[in-house]
């Protein structure tokens, strides 16, 4: 089971919550109201607050929506809360540790279970490796009720108990499977006393990652994504199809191919630069992809130099050199620009860039490219 | 000699009718020749590679009954590629190269189970560029003329940087047995493991280049099989050290969670295991240029004073 209560997005939304956990507790009953962003560590940063009445509860959202929340893992500019969780408070007798995830050396699902709940699981896995336990699932039967019950057996959950243990993580697991999950955390799951008195499991908090490429296939939980907690670069990137990732150094680059734009952000590195971000723009680096990432790169007010690394495959570097020439002159670029090209034509294409009038600086090499691009950055 | 293509190589494409399919197609069979048909269900009939005409068959099975095809190209789309796969083994193609993309996770873990209990049927991918032996054959995307015959074997989890590596090994003169892209997705079919013992027993490959990048384990596990078994010489690069934790880079499979898959741990794995890791990758070809002269040095040395001590030796040039 998971706790009683529900979001709000508006105070008001809060009574209302409030309203419904009362109707199920009666009076009385200690409400949490939690701050909802993409980030852990709300509790330390005052994103959690407690309340006994509606007034209390209401005032608790007034003072949350609304507020620049800073934690430990939302970096100094802390995130906007824009709505808050109103649920019953729970006194947890155990915490224990529930999650489904993809296990990449057997390509099978695995289940992990551990009594020590509430608490960082990869330090628990490195100092006592034996207080996780671990079911491996044969993707053709599903999670299997014996496995279950194992692993309650194993974190001492017995008889009702056991029994809804075993339900949950059944449940658990079908969410996993069935919604294309990577990774399904209830942490912690915790044994409590229930509406009756009686203890009961329940899953108090959980993380859910779901895998991009079967979003297709889960139209309601496409629909669950809020662009207002993504990096506003990014959110622009994918609008255009361009796979990006915004950092915070001072050099924009953009690659053909994943593998080759974490290795120029390497190099950039090595030669004593950061890099702005990750982008990579496709393989074939199409000329309005080239545009539209030259316009996202731009408007990163950090970059002070760009780097365009293209190995020219299948396309040939002309057919490239012409498509970054026509960008370049489409989109004012106002920081240095450093070109490496390589591959097929590379000549006609570096003639091109250098013919074109634009003040691109040519590189050949990765190693020239990210020296150039290093030294126009710390010069501008 | 090669590693699981050569000239008697017999390629199909599945989705030889899509623009990108019958593009691929077409340099496929212009590089080497190897291209004997194609599969689109309910589309049977021929396909047109550029003057070349090619049977089109409804099914796999057709394909291999009817063409001989002994390997197959997957650029169905990702929605439909996980059976696509599963249909191609099904016929009994001995390789079976998945280009696409973008498949669920779920879909390929179903495919593995399948797999595993289907001997002779080897997966390449998916989210991979695929596989060449230079002069002999070319089932992917990779642009053909960057290669060159030659006794380097290449393995690599991303395209244009493996095409990167390649070239700097080229245009320095050193020709490749085989490269193999193994792609970029959390589970695909041959690991850096297979390929690496695939290259251990080829006759005709002299020395490895590996390049992996964060996510998962298996560089750690290719580096501790190469540390013990492997008598041929590596030299690795490794890409992301400065990729966030928690962050997908582009690959699906390319990201660092729970602090483990970083790109440190696995640099210090291959150096713990002999192997020589590129500083950088502009300096993936000179590492491994650089490698094979000193142990061809090391080598004349040992010839030139026969009363060296063997064992000692032979250790520390492993070691270099």
């Amino acid at each position: 089971m998971v706790q009683s209560g529900g979001v709000a997005r508006t105070p008001e939304e809060a009574g209302a919550r409030y309203d419904e956990i009362v109707a199920a507790f009666g009076s009385g009953a200690e409400i949490v109201v939690k701050a909802q962003i993409h980030a852990g560590g709300r509790g330390k940063g005052g994103g959690i607050k407690f309340a006994r009445t509606r007034e209390e509860c209401v005032a608790a959202a007034r003072k949350l929506i609304g507020m620049t929340l800073v934690t430990p893992q939302t970096g100094a500019q802390g995130r906007l809360v824009r709505s808050v969780l109103v649920v019953n408070a729970v006194t947890p007798q155990r915490e224990l540790y529930f999650a489904v995830l993809l296990d990449r050396v057997l390509s099978r699902p695995v289940v992990i279970a551990s009594t020590e709940g509430g608490m960082d699981i990869e330090g628990v896995a490195a100092k006592t490796p034996e207080k996780i336990l671990k079911e491996v699932v044969d993707p053709a039967l599903g999670m299997m009720p014996f496995q279950a019950r194992k692993l309650c057996r194993a974190l001492g959950l017995t008889g009702d108990l056991a029994a809804a243990g075993a339900k949950l993580m059944l449940s658990v697991y079908r969410l996993f499977w069935e919604s294309d999950c990577s990774l399904v955390e209830i942490n912690p799951l915790v044994i409590t006393a229930g509406p009756d008195g009686k203890p009961c499991v329940l899953a108090m908090d959980a993380k859910i990652n779901f895998d991009d490429n079967a979003l297709y296939r889960h139209k309601d939980i496409a629909a669950m994504r809020d662009t207002n907690e993504e990096d506003p670069r990014e959110v622009e990137a994918s609008k255009n199809d361009l796979n990006y990732i915004g950092l915070d150094g001072t050099i924009g680059c953009m690659v053909n191919g994943a593998g080759l734009a974490m290795a120029t952000m390497d190099i950039i590195k090595h030669y004593g630069g950061s890099p702005a971000n990750f982008l990579d723009v496709g393989g074939g680096a199409s000329v309005e992809q080239v545009t539209a990432a030259f316009k996202l790169l731009c408007g990163d007010k950090n970059v002070k130099a760009l780097l365009v690394n293209i190995f020219g495959g299948i396309m040939k570097c002309d057919v490239l050199a012409a498509g970054i020439v026509g960008a370049a002159k489409a989109v004012h670029i106002p920081v240095p620009l450093v070109v490496r090209l390589e591959g097929t034509n590379v000549e006609q294409g570096r003639k091109m860039l250098k013919d074109s009038g634009l003040p691109i600086i040519t590189a050949t090499g990765m190693a020239d490219a990210a020296e150039k691009v290093v030294r126009a950055a710390q010069q501008s | 000699m090669s590693i699981l293509v050569d000239k008697n190589t017999r390629v199909i494409f599945q989705g030889i009718t899509g623009s990108a399919g019958k593009f691929h197609a077409t340099h496929c069979h212009k590089y080497a020749g190897n291209v004997v048909g194609g599969v689109t269900p309910g589309r049977a009939g021929e396909v047109d590679l550029d003057g070349v005409k090619m049977p089109v068959f409804d099914t796999c099975a057709e394909a291999v009954k009817q063409a001989g095809a002994n390997a197959t190209c997957i650029f169905v789309p990702a929605a439909f590629a996980g059976d696509a796969i599963l249909e191609a083994a099904d016929a009994g193609i001995a390789l079976i190269v998945c280009i696409t993309e973008g498949i669920p996770v779920v879909d390929m873990v179903k495919v593995k189970r399948v797999l595993a209990e289907k001997k002779g049927a080897r997966l390449i991918g998916p989210n991979c560029p695929g596989i060449i032996t230079p002069g002999q054959c070319k089932i992917g995307i990779m642009p053909g003329y960057i290669h060159k015959p030659g006794r380097v074997g290449v393995i690599s989890r991303s395209g244009t940087l493996t095409y990167e590596a390649v070239w700097q090994l080229t245009t320095r003169g050193v020709g490749q047995s085989t490269c193999i892209g193994i792609g970029g997705d959390p589970v695909n079919g041959t690991s850096h493991l297979d390929a690496v013992k695939l290259f251990n027993d080829d006759p005709g490959t002299d020395s490895i280049v590996l390049i992996g990048e964060i996510g998962g384990s298996a560089e750690e596990e290719a580096a501790a099989w190469i540390g013990r078994h492997c008598k041929k010489p590596v030299v690795a690069y490794i890409a992301g050290m400065t990729a966030p934790p928690g962050r997908r880079m582009g690959h699906a499979g390319a990201v660092i969670s729970g602090g483990k898959g970083t790109a440190a741990a696995k640099i210090e794995a291959l150096r713990a295991a002999g192997i020589a890791v590129a500083e950088t990758p502009a300096v993936i070809g000179e590492t491994l240029i650089s490698l094979l002269k000193s142990r061809q040095r090391a080598r004349s040395r040992k010839a030139s004073v026969p009363n060296a001590k063997k064992p000692a030796q032979k250790k520390s040039v492993k070691r270099k």
